[in-house]
């Protein structure tokens, strides 16, 4: 270290500085789209917009009232075909740490949360919409199901393994059998985890489009029919921000904003359980 | 007394019963999780047979994607794809890891640190069409305008847009796995460089960056196995053509964006099958990114 040591020092400072100045700048870009979504989608959010069809082209108005049940239909039978699975494979991963049953799920499992999402719709697509010959809202479930699922079985997995073994002895110790230990006593107390990961996942499907291209596919009209083609709020925005019409675009400028107040409310709940009920022992 | 020992034994019989089936039930699903990835690989290796016999290892180099001549060459979606995934991540690396270090070596707490924690796990969860359709009425716009002050042909979309794009989004992958890192470096290699006169910087650069340096390279792969991945965003910005392009301001294409526009108009099936192609490619980089990022991080946490 031959350098002076007020170069050196004010090299440290300015790495510093560079520092604090790269992290402030790369929030930039957050604030310039929430606060874009929100100058250009609270113009159009009133009670007819959430309560109307969307109109053919040409005409002002109309409303994403099928996108919106559309997704939280979509989304409620995913979260009902993903939450049961979730669990028990995080319980049994939590509790066969080292056979190779395990060793190969958590490797299934880091493999589905890496795959892409759009090949997820492919494989969806062979699955259920070939064969039942029709594009389905149950065949969008099942996909956002599949991305939901590692999401469920790691924050379960995770959880449970934090909590001590003397708690699931105990219950064993009094006679309890294997299976009430596990989901009267062992579950509900890793309760804030397991559902703080439930609603997580939830926000990350909420917002996916590329699964359901081709397995809900999208709807113009209203229907709670499951076996049909339904819209979803992603796929309108997809659909409507890259058509060439200032109606439609205001639709999905709309549609943003509502998805985007829905995602950010999951998010903040998921804040708010993991606080509230954090495990102490 | 001997009705109810009875009553205690059918009891409890029952309850063994119930508890080997709960056993298998969680075994079984174990299993079925398992099943379910290799029906994933085993379907898209199927329904793209097709185009592997076909077409070989052409369709790999092959410059030219024209369905209606039944000319599959996906070099174009190759380069695109390999074009944008490094580009955003050559841009986001200065930003994510300047927040790993703010947030794991110079301000662990505060107020700022948790507003930009929160910021960096909003940034994950904004929806990539969201991004999209911003970058589509906002970015392009201004790529538009950048582009006539260099002189190129100002398409707006393309290859440069995407990247920025998925630059923004990627960030929150390595900053947050790579602060992670940062924060398990043991005070004890840093006091010692502190003490040895070291200053705030030299001991970032010389303990803080090479003990965290496979943590941080695990991120960056992650970030990467993301970007490579990302369908909508990609597919709103970059302007689908299957030319190749020729440089960065050009439209081009990705292999996800590629299939999201096609996908559903594929009427032969070798056009089906080359798209599924993409697909399975698709599929096996992203996962061989993803174990290989996954190890680097289990190694570094268990030493």
């Amino acid at each position: 270290m031959a350098q002076n040591i007020n170069y050196r020092l004010g090299k440290s400072k300015s790495f510093r500085g560079l520092v604090i100045f790269f992290s402030i700048l790369c929030t930039l870009p957050l604030f310039l789209i929430l606060f874009y979504i929100i100058r250009e989608g609270i113009i159009h959010i009133n009670w007819n917009f959430l309560i109307n069809l969307p109109k053919p082209v040409g005409e002002t108005g109309g409303g994403i009232a099928n996108a919106l049940i559309g997704s939280l239909l979509i989304v409620f039978y995913a979260a009902v075909i993903a939450i049961p699975f979730g669990i028990m494979g995080g319980i049994y991963l939590s509790e066969n740490k080292n056979s190779w049953l395990s060793y190969w799920c958590r490797l299934s499992v880091d493999v589905l949360q890496g795959t892409p999402s759009i090949v997820v719709g492919i494989v969806i697509y062979f699955w259920i919409v070939k064969p039942l010959g029709t594009f389905s809202a149950l065949s969008g479930s099942i996909a956002l199901a599949v991305m939901m699922l590692p999401i469920i079985v790691r924050s379960t997995e995770e959880t449970l393994k934090l909590l001590p073994s003397t708690l699931k002895e105990a219950g064993l110790a009094l006679g309890l059998p294997y299976h009430k230990v596990m989901l009267r006593i062992i579950l509900p107390c890793g309760f804030s985890g397991v559902l703080s990961g439930i609603i997580l996942a939830v926000a990350r499907i909420a917002g996916e489009t590329a699964p359901l291209l081709f397995t809900a596919f999208g709807n113009p009209y209203f229907t709670t029919d499951i076996s049909k083609p339904m819209q979803s709020l992603p796929l309108l925005i997809f659909n409507y921000a890259t058509s060439p019409y200032d109606e439609w675009h205001n639709l999905a400028w709309g549609a943003a904003l509502i998805l985007l107040l829905w995602i950010l409310l999951l998010n903040i709940i998921t804040k708010i359980t993991t606080r509230r009920w954090k495990i102490q022992f | 007394m001997e009705v109810w020992k009875n009553i205690k034994i059918k009891r409890s019989f029952r309850q063994i019963r119930m508890e080997k089936i709960f056993r298998s039930s969680l075994v079984l699903i174990a299993i079925s999780i398992l099943v379910l990835v290799l029906a994933f690989m085993l379907t898209l290796i199927i329904q793209s047979m097709p185009s592997i016999k076909a077409l070989g290892f052409g369709f790999l180099y092959g410059k030219t994607w024209d369905p209606v001549v039944n000319i599959y060459g996906t070099y174009p979606f190759l380069l695109g794809t390999l074009l944008t995934s490094f580009l955003a991540l050559l841009i986001s690396i200065p930003f994510s890891f300047s927040i790993a270090i703010f947030l794991g070596e110079y301000h662990p707490r505060g107020w700022f640190s948790e507003f930009l924690k929160n910021a960096i796990e909003l940034i994950a969860a904004v929806p990539s069409v969201i991004y999209g359709f911003w970058g589509l009425f906002v970015l392009v716009p201004l790529v538009r305008s950048l582009e006539i002050k260099l002189g190129v042909t100002p398409y707006g979309i393309g290859i440069f847009t995407s990247s920025l794009i998925l630059a923004i989004m990627i960030i929150p992958y390595a900053a947050s796995l790579g602060r992670e890192m940062i924060r398990m470096v043991p005070a004890s290699l840093k006091e010692a460089a502190y003490s040895l006169g070291a200053t705030r910087y030299e001991v970032i650069r010389m303990v803080v960056i090479p003990y965290a340096k496979s943590g941080l390279f695990a991120g960056v792969l992650l970030s990467l196995g993301r970007a490579l991945g990302e369908t909508m965003a990609v597919t709103m910005v970059i302007g689908n053509t299957s030319i190749i392009p020729k440089s960065i301001f050009d439209p081009g294409n990705t292999m996800a964006s590629v299939i999201a526009n096609e996908f559903t108009e594929a009427a032969s099936t070798l056009y089906l099958s080359s798209l599924i192609e993409l697909g399975l490619i698709l599929f096996l980089v992203t996962v061989v990114i993803n174990i290989i990022g996954k190890k680097v991080i289990k190694r570094f946490t268990t030493e």
